[in-house]
């Protein structure tokens, strides 16, 4: 009789989409580094990424496809918030990417969940900036996503308590932590990030235990608690963050799945950005 | 059995329960070890217990509940001791008088005289073990005990013949009464003036004859004392009436007399109250105009027959139109203040885990409050929240879904579920209806809260409010603390732990902050209120949820310092640690209650008959509600569930500390008297809890003002411990003692809760250290005979530190001595047979003990050789056994408990013997000698008076309490518990008064107990503690310095 709050990490559907070719000239970016994107690279790794999700996880994955006029729309992540079975359709920080979640919207559709579109003018909300614990929401409050945003999602998630951290560096709050487990934050070891973990330490009613890792971008993983395979973290390879790699394989319990960014990185894309994850199987 | 009970260990206390339980039928066999302890006694016990009108099984949870509440008895106990001692006092009192010779014969000489040949059959049997109050039934059972209490109670009380008709409850009130003197000794002392100025005659001269006949014989003063204290029980009861004549003006119910014998008086004036009930549905009482809160809300539960009723409160609207709780010790008339007696029943303390509630009643109740609050939008969810709450209210109050129901839409759509109601949220909920076939109307209950709890507004008191920079927030308060919304998003957020102060002025709510780890100022953050009457309210709600949530006990109005500013308002009922303890010690059969459900069920019956159809098929076909109720009660009879929460509830007080354990422990033993007080069979009666209230910390006001006047000396003593457990591996402890210096005699009866605090520490830590405060409590001894039972936990673990060891040896030696007089009495007072039994007992608890930790030698034998143990030692023992055996049921896991327990018994005594006047109550009556008294220190020997005998069930309690607090009457000021990450700083305040002879003397103790880690600088901590100390009190000085370190112990806790 599973109820409400159950089954943290279970997903059942991804949606993914394509990397545009103009993803490499003109993807934003927040770094000044100028590090040019190989497009073939990219793409190769985001078909290893969804080629994990799929075939190694067995999630149904539901694959958009990239629209040249869309630079960013490989980062789906924040098109969409879905959390049981409901989904809030944001409205992106970045103007250039507001069209990005109308395909995300029609494929939610699809899936026959509940839809919520956030459209006043006034509100802007990534979901890359909505960290989701199991228990509640801590939605970061960064260039790309805005206080009414955030109310907005507490509106849509009304089971949820939905705390705001502020996000003083970095792109999105997801940019430096994410969720390594039910009740463990994986979180950057730079001050900003630990900063934030403390608000939202203090922010919280429930306990967290937290992961450091030595770089913020591994911090970025992708926690999943499927049937056959018990916790699953998808975390960035040892080729790019060795050190943040040692961290992770102490997690005994987890099956550990590296996977390699490299090149979605370079425009702020993070693990969790090219995918939203679905739990078609409603917790009630 | 001994052996047998050792081994038993923790398993030992279950099997006490259950075997109570078992016992219903037949208590010949016992082998169990829990019966082992109950009965080895005598067969006179057994005959007891057959005697009582109530179940065997009843009996037996008594004399399990017995030890508890000995244990639990400090905090909460002490209203409970009070009122089991004044619900005794004249039988237990007079039993115990008889058995000690000693007739403290107040008014109860008569009651006694008949008593007495039951007391010589049952004397040595189980009824030593049993509490007063379980005497009581029986005597008043089988004799008319009620008469004998009149005469002095009601007589000075003004109470009239009903009362003795409900001789039940007019004893819980007595004993509320007594409690709550007890606590407040200056209360004592007024009514010693009181009772010899009015009616109390009869009590003083119990008195004065004590006094004599202790002059002759010293055991036999002990005796007296405990006469004394039972008389001065009644006193108080009297006093108390006559104090709540004078205060309330009239006949209101002063918080020590019982709101409903209040009511009974005729000559009041009535007034019609309106209250509405959670289902909707309307309830009508009379009372007197100047009945007090409380009064109006016990009636509104006995109606529900509702026992877990600390989260419960009544909301009556002011004259702006809002909502305030109404405040159980102030008269209605002058909160309202208006002539719209019209009041709403709510949940005011939502449960953070509903699933621990005791009673599906009480779950049940909760249920409909947040059916209200979710459809009304108050308690905000998802739409598929929505659903899946409304399809176990369908599930709950109409059963299986029904395929064959016509229409079933037509029904649902008249129910309202959600603000945003819609017809596909009805098809969902019709759809999830289907998915909980076979749920009982309890389990759909139980799966609503779980679902429930998990909102994240379940338990928010909103309060609107304006930052700093009058943008407008919400202000939650909760259980963790306070919470800061901007629209519907969580800004800030303060958990209790992280709040200094709290505290308002005009319509500012300030918060003062505790500087976090890289901080080093404290910081306030402030808030605007609407109005000054918004920023009261908000700050009464953040007092009473901080006490609730957050405080073993209510801290008294009095002194608080964490609270303060302004208004002395304070929690005034049982916290939550309070509650659980009491409800996890409820064995009534689930009470029936029927669910029809509010007025959303009546609304749809007026539309649809199909419902009622649906209901009828249900409840003939498919266990009605009812039926499940009932269904369910057989288990409670069996006791499963009450062990099995208590499992549940110890997992839960992991974080807690010891403190709170104890009180947990302290009020499930009140409860438990409560109950055993009350008609078996019959649903439960507004008991003890109620009077609980009574007693609140309130009165000590009064009491410290009546002592002073009355009160030649007044001794003030401080005590600090500051305390250490470290889960991890070490625990260390520190206690710093602070005593006036003009007070010169140290008479401290420390309050029970402290003596509690420590020696739950002690026990934890391995029983190390005996509580510093019993030593004190000798002290008292002079006022009451109680010997100090302190010998025993004097015994001091390895790990004490040589210096604090020797300070106590120090101070208990000179408890002891001055206890050695007040010893002798004792003695005299404890039966051979019964000291003997205890010994048993003792032996059996201390040899759990030693199994646990390893340092007790059981001489129980060598004890119960000697029938003269002295009364120290015999208190010390029974309060070691039952705390063996609470903690044995209770914990399994953790040897604290097992120290907390008998913290809290200690405690309670002392609360009782508070009460020092007459006689009634024998409560404390030292019993035999403790195994550990003689191991433990010389000081045992000291103090040790022979003692022999006593027969009352008190005695348990009183053994501790004499022991630890001698005797001395403890009034709880304050409690307050400060946690931050690594250290759990307990502050608690006991006033005690003694009287003695024309002398009154007032004790003020402060012991600050932290509690933290491994990581913990000892030097640093007592330091600091002192520091503060001083700095608070100035006219004080530390007294007593202890430190404990436990490293085994700590583990096992963990």
């Amino acid at each position: 009789m599973a109820g409400l709050m159950a089954g943290f990490g279970h997903y059942t559907h991804a949606v993914v989409r394509g990397i545009p070719a103009s993803l490499v000239k003109e993807a934003l970016r927040t770094s000044a580094s100028e590090a040019d994107v190989d497009l073939d690279k990219a793409r190769r790794e985001h078909e290893a990424y969804v080629e994990v999700l799929r075939t190694r996880l067995g999630l149904e994955v539901l694959e958009l496809p990239a629209d040249e006029s869309m630079p960013d729309c490989v980062f789906v992540e924040d098109a969409a918030v879905v959390c049981g079975d409901t989904a809030l359709i944001t409205r992106p920080g970045a103007e250039s990417r507001r069209r990005e979640t109308e395909a995300m919207k029609e494929a939610l559709k699809g899936l026959d969940l509940n839809i919520v579109e956030m459209t006043e003018e006034n509100a802007t909300l990534d979901g890359g900036d909505v960290l989701f614990t199991g228990r509640e929401f801590f939605v970061g409050l960064s260039k790309r996503t805005n206080q009414r945003g955030a109310e907005i999602l507490a509106d849509a998630f009304k089971d949820y308590a939905v705390s705001t951290v502020p996000v003083l560096e970095g792109l999105h709050l997801k940019s430096f932590c994410s969720m390594g487990g039910p009740g463990l934050i994986v979180i950057g070891s730079s001050e900003p990030a630990q900063k934030a973990l403390k608000i939202m330490q203090q922010m919280s009613d429930h306990r967290y235990d937290k992961l450091t890792v030595p770089d913020d971008l591994a911090a970025n993983c992708i926690y999943m608690n499927l049937p056959d395979k018990g916790h699953v973290l998808l975390h960035s390879t040892a080729d790019e963050f060795p050190e943040s790699v040692k961290v992770f394989e102490k997690l005994k319990d987890h099956m550990l799945i590296p996977v390699s960014n490299k090149e979605k990185v370079k425009v702020d894309g993070a693990l969790t950005c090219c995918s939203v994850l679905i739990n078609k199987k409603a917790n009630i | 059995m001994r052996r047998a009970l050792t081994l038993m260990g923790t398993s030992v206390l279950r099997t006490g329960q259950i075997v109570g339980v078992d016992s219903s039928g037949d208590f010949g066999g016992c082998e169990t070890v829990g019966r082992a302890l109950f009965f080895r006694g005598e067969p006179g016990e057994r005959s007891r217990l057959e005697k009582f009108p109530i179940n065997g099984s009843l009996e037996i949870t008594t004399g399990s509940l017995v030890a508890m509440t000995t244990e639990a008895g400090s905090e909460t106990e002490v209203k409970e001791t009070a009122e089991e001692s004044a619900a005794q006092p004249d039988q237990s009192e007079k039993e115990a008088e008889k058995a000690q010779e000693v007739a403290n014969a107040e008014g109860e000489e008569k009651a006694k005289e008949q008593d007495k040949a039951k007391e010589v059959k049952e004397g040595k049997g189980i009824s030593r073990y049993l509490p007063g109050w379980l005497k009581k039934q029986k005597s008043q059972g089988q004799t008319s005990p009620t008469k004998e209490v009149p005469p002095a109670e009601e007589a000075v009380s003004k109470e009239t013949p009903d009362e003795a008709e409900s001789a039940p409850e007019v004893n819980g009130h007595a004993e509320e009464v007594e409690e709550k003197e007890a606590a407040e000794t200056v209360q004592v002392k007024e009514r010693d003036a009181e009772s010899h100025s009015n009616a109390s005659a009869d009590t003083e001269p119990a008195k004065e004859e004590k006094e004599e006949k202790s002059s002759e014989k010293s055991p036999e003063e002990t005796k007296e004392t405990k006469g004394e204290e039972g008389a001065e029980e009644l006193k108080k009861e009297k006093e108390g009436e006559v104090e709540a004549k004078g205060e309330g003006g009239e006949g209101q119910t002063s918080i020590f007399t019982s709101p409903l014998r209040l009511a009974r008086k005729t000559k009041m004036k009535l007034v019609v109250c309106h209250v509405t009930l959670l289902d909707g549905t309307d309830f009508t009482c009379e009372v007197e105009k100047r009945a007090k809160g409380q009064y109006l809300f016990f009636k509104v539960c006995e109606h529900l027959n509702l026992l877990e009723k600390d989260y419960f409160g009544l909301i009556y609207k002011d004259s702006h139109e809002q909502k305030c709780w109404l405040d159980p010790t102030k008269e209605i008339k002058r909160q309202i203040r208006s002539n719209n007696w019209q009041f709403a029943f709510n949940v005011k303390f939502y449960p953070p885990e509903p699933s621990l509630l005791t009673e599906d009643i009480t779950r049940y109740l909760l249920c409909l409050q947040l059916r209200e609050d979710v459809a009304s939008g108050r308690l905000p969810c998802s739409f598929v929240t929505h659903a899946l709450l409304g399809s176990y209210t369908l599930q709950a109050e109409f059963g299986d879904y029904e395929p064959d129901q016509p229409r079933p839409l037509d029904y649902i759509s008249q129910l309202t579920f959600a603000p945003n109601q819609n017809k596909e949220m009805e098809e969902k909920i019709l759809e999830l209806h289907k998915s909980h076939r076979g749920l009982t109307p309890a389990q759909a209950d139980t799966q609503f809260l779980e679902n429930a709890k998990k909102l994240s507004m379940y338990g928010v008191d909103l309060h609107h409010a304006k930052d700093s920079e009058a943008v407008d927030i919400m202000l939650g308060v909760c259980a963790n603390g306070l919470l800061v919304y901007k629209d519907r998003l969580r800004i800030n957020r303060f958990a209790w732990p992280k709040i200094l102060k709290i505290s308002y002025k005009r319509n500012n709510f300030y918060i003062k902050i505790r500087p976090g780890e890289t901080e080093q100022f404290e910081s306030t953050v402030g808030f605007k209120l609407q109005n000054h009457r918004s920023a009261k309210k908000l700050w009464k709600v953040c007092v009473e949820n901080h006490s609730f949530f957050r405080l073993n006990a209510p801290e008294p109005p009095t002194k608080a310092r964490f609270l303060t500013l302004g208004s002395k308002f304070r929690y005034s009922g049982r916290t939550q640690a309070q509650t659980r303890m009491a409800s996890s010690l409820i064995d009534r059969p689930a009470p029936n209650f029927e669910r029809t459900s509010s007025k959303r069920i009546s609304r749809s019956l007026d539309g649809a008959p199909v419902i009622n159809i649906t209901e009828a098929g249900r409840d003939m076909a498919e266990n009605g509600r009812e039926l499940h109720s009932d269904s369910k009660s057989p288990m409670r009879v069996h006791g499963d569930n009450i062990y099995v929460r208590h499992s549940n509830l110890m997992l839960e007080d992991h974080d807690k500390t010891q403190d709170e354990v104890l009180k947990h422990q302290a009020s499930i033993s009140q409860l438990k008297r409560s109950f055993m007080e009350a008609p078996p069979p019959s649903p439960p009666q507004p008991n003890q809890w109620e009077k609980r209230l009574t007693s609140s910390p309130a009165t000590t006001l009064r009491i410290q003002q009546q002592q002073q006047q009355v009160t030649t000396e007044v001794e003030i003593e401080e005590t600090v411990v500051i305390q250490e457990v470290s889960k991890a591996t070490k625990s260390g402890f520190v206690t710093v003692t602070t005593s006036d210096p003009t007070a010169e005699q140290e008479t401290r009866a420390e309050v029970e809760e402290e003596a509690a605090v420590v020696l739950v520490k002690e026990a934890k830590t391995a029983k190390q250290e005996s509580v510093s405060s019993e030593s004190e409590s000798e002290e008292e001894a002079e006022y009451h005979p109680n010997v100090p039972v302190s010998i025993s936990h004097t015994q001091i673990p390895e790990e004490n530190e040589d210096e604090e060891e020797h300070e106590k040896n120090e101070v208990e030696a000179v408890e002891q001595d001055k206890t050695g007089p007040d010893a002798a009495p004792h003695p005299a007072e404890v039966n051979q047979p019964e000291a003997i039994a205890r010994l048993e007992e003792e032996c059996g608890k201390v040899d759990t003990e030693a199994t646990e930790d390893e340092k007790v030698e059981p001489e129980p034998e060598g004890s119960t050789d000697d029938p003269k143990m002295l009364p120290d030692e015999a208190t010390n023992g029974v309060s070691h056994k039952e705390e063996a055996v609470t903690s044995l049921a209770e914990e399994e896991e953790q040897p604290k408990m097992n120290g907390e327990s008998s913290v809290l018994e200690a405690e309670l005594r002392p609360q009782v013997i508070c009460c020092s006047e007459p006689p009634v109550v024998k409560t404390e009556m030292v019993t035999i000698s403790d195994t550990f008294a003689a191991q433990k220190t010389e000081i045992a020997t000291k103090e040790v008076p022979i003692v022999h005998t006593e027969t009352k069930t008190i005695t348990y309690e009183a053994a501790q309490l004499d022991g630890t607090g001698d005797g001395e009457p403890g009034v709880l000021m304050t409690a307050q518990t400060i946690t931050s990450e690594s250290l759990c700083t307990t502050t608690t305040t006991h006033i005690t008064k003694t009287l003695k002879g024309g002398l009154s003397e007032t004790r003020i103790e402060k012991r600050i107990v932290i509690t933290g880690d491994c990581d913990i600088d000892h030097d640093q901590a007592l330091a600091q503690a002192i520091k503060e100390a001083k700095e608070q009190h100035p006219d004080m000085s530390v007294t007593r310095v202890v430190v404990h370190k436990e490293t085994e112990l700590a583990e096992e806790e963990d």
